[in-house]
């Protein structure tokens, strides 16, 4: 019995002086004090010193995209740090390229903030937030892909066509790592309190989580709108092209053109292996009817069946058989790395010019 | 207790008891940091520190804590407490005032806390009953001996990336290879003096 007691007593002190020397050395030495976190030269922000420089702007409501939660492992929270970000740490290194070096951008889960700082990051990411929202409607679209409705309530999101946003993949059983991963918005700009989205099995954390523990009615946390690749306004014909659920940035492109009677011819390349992979073809098959000059051209690479007439073969190949060379095209593309190298070549090859290429590799 | 000049000891704890190749401890950052020479080098003074340090806490907290109080069994989980608080602690100084050491070193601090070396010498020094001044030499010279090498298998790894190596065999695999025969080259030490 009194080995048990001083066993709980000893341990109990050790444990509590240890806990108390690092609480007051975190207090004293660890604090920096109040500092100034400048953005973009207009915004001030006072802050505390001392932690990183995406938990501080996490803490001023400003979120930079993270999918590793601070890890720095997936290098999707780079901000460009003007003044008194310190030197690049070795954790860095390996997630920036020279160019960026150079151009003093950081992983802002790994630089600290310890003194006044000035950073610029694009103006978008002030737009945004945190939302928590429910799932509203799921549906198996196709053995490997679900189509999600997550409903915001009374929050409003604003965001462009093609943009995504991060769901947050809690812990589950057998999976203790809270993580984000982002998802491009398949639905209208003008549901704003609701995203769809669209998203595929591959045995990840995240899509696990989705595929085999989201149901209806769940709450689930999401952020966002991110990402450069949008609609870009213009007046010559454009490129759609994409595989799987690359479908979702296109679909809210789409929705977008119809809703604004926007005139533009249209083509949209959907690369699939069988027609068990094609889905949404009603959603495509309105839009052949609400914009006036819209073609969807299905091409399919594993397709042995004589029922099907569409296009065999891989997406670069009908490319190069619908597109005249010379015409003002833009073209719009979300898919894997190297379905998209493959693609922008061909259309490198019809002349269109890479500025007007906009893509979004997942 | 044996009666052993702690400068011998510490010789013995570099050369004839080295921490990776006579127990085979601290292998996993070992394997993983032992790319290049700087950060190898980095890491080994690190490692040095924070051994000699802990080492040294934990032989009071062990001596005038854990046996007055025939405690002796919960030595584990107390040496465990201390290598990471005092870890902590250093990370928060070094970075506070020493920023540029913190900088060359820092990242390795985390590592260091689940480093089984530095436990394996906080519990080698009681399992082997030394003195304070034996436990000091020790633990110097097995932060040494860990330091040593690691730059040696940092050396011998970046000579090692001109040449083609099986494919099966590259990375983790070569390195363990390596390891075994560094620890046979090594052995050629042993015998010259007793610590245990
Ligand atoms: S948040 Fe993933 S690298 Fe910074």
């Amino acid at each position: 019995m009194n080995t048990i007691i001083t066993t709980i007593i000893v341990v109990s002190c050790i444990t509590a002086v240890l806990a108390a020397l690092l609480t007051i050395s975190s207090r004293t030495i660890g604090n920096y004090g109040e500092v100034v976190l400048t953005i973009n030269d207009d915004k001030e922000y006072v802050v505390n010193g001392g932690s990183s420089l995406l938990d501080t702007l996490r803490s001023e409501r400003i979120f930079i995209p993270s999918a590793c939660g601070g890890k720095g492992s997936c290098g999707y929270c780079k901000v460009k740090v003007i003044e008194g970000g310190g030197p690049v740490l070795a954790t860095e290194k390996p997630l920036l390229t020279k160019e960026e070096l150079e151009d003093s951008v950081r992983l802002s889960c790994q630089c600290k903030v310890k003194q006044n700082i000035k950073i610029s990051i694009p103006e978008e990411l002030f737009n945004v937030r945190e939302y928590s929202a429910v799932v509203e409607r799921t549906e198996q679209l196709t053995p490997t892909i679900k189509l999600l409705r997550f409903n915001f309530g009374n929050e409003e999101i604003s965001f462009k066509p093609g943009q995504y946003i991060q769901l947050k993949a809690p812990a589950y059983e057998g999976n203790d790592e809270e993580v984000y991963r982002a998802y491009s918005i398949a639905s209208s700009v003008t549901d704003k309190h609701a995203v769809e989205l669209l998203i595929g099995y591959t045995g990840g954390i995240a899509t696990t989580y989705v595929h085999h523990h989201l149901k209806e009615g769940d709450d689930v946390h999401v952020n966002g709108p991110y990402g450069d690749f949008y609609y870009h306004e213009d007046d010559g014909p454009i490129i759609l092209a994409g595989a799987g659920t690359g479908m979702a940035p296109i679909m809210s492109i789409l929705q977008f053109m119809a809703d604004n009677n926007i005139n533009r011819k249209v083509l949209f390349f959907f690369g699939a292996r069988t027609m068990k992979d094609l889905f949404l073809l009603d959603k495509i098959k309105g839009f052949e009817e609400k914009l006036n000059d819209f073609k969807f051209v299905p091409t399919l690479s594993r397709e042995e069946s004589e029922e099907w007439h569409g296009e065999k073969g891989r997406v670069p190949a009908a490319i190069d058989k619908y597109i005249e060379k010379g015409e003002n095209y833009s073209a719009y593309l979300c898919g894997s790395p190297a379905m998209i190298d493959s693609i922008v070549q061909a259309l490198l090859l019809k002349d269109i010019p890479s500025e007007k290429i906009y893509y979004d590799k997942f | 207790m044996i009666e052993v000049n702690p400068i011998l000891i510490f010789f013995a704890a570099i050369f004839t008891s080295n921490m990776i190749f006579s127990n085979f401890l601290g292998m996993c950052s070992f394997i993983a940091v032992s790319k290049e020479i700087p950060t190898a080098i980095g890491l080994g003074i690190s490692v040095t520190m924070v051994m000699t340090a802990t080492t040294i806490l934990n032989y009071m907290v062990y001596w005038t804590i854990l046996v007055p109080f025939n405690l002796e069994y919960l030595m584990y989980i107390i040496f465990i407490l201390v290598i990471a608080a005092f870890v902590q602690l250093l990370e928060m100084v070094l970075e506070r005032y020493l920023p540029t050491l913190y900088y060359s070193l820092g990242i390795f601090l985390p590592l260091i806390t689940v480093n089984c070396a530095i436990l394996g010498v906080s519990l080698f020094m009681v399992t082997r009953s030394y003195d304070f001044m034996q436990t000091v030499g020790y633990s110097i010279g097995s932060g040494l001996g860990w330091a040593l090498a690691i730059t040696a298998m940092a050396g011998i790894r970046s000579k090692l990336n001109e040449k083609s190596i099986p494919e099966g065999l590259r990375g983790t695999p070569i390195t363990l290879v390596i390891t075994g025969i560094m620890a046979l080259a090594f052995i050629g030490f042993s015998g010259m003096v007793q610590i245990q």
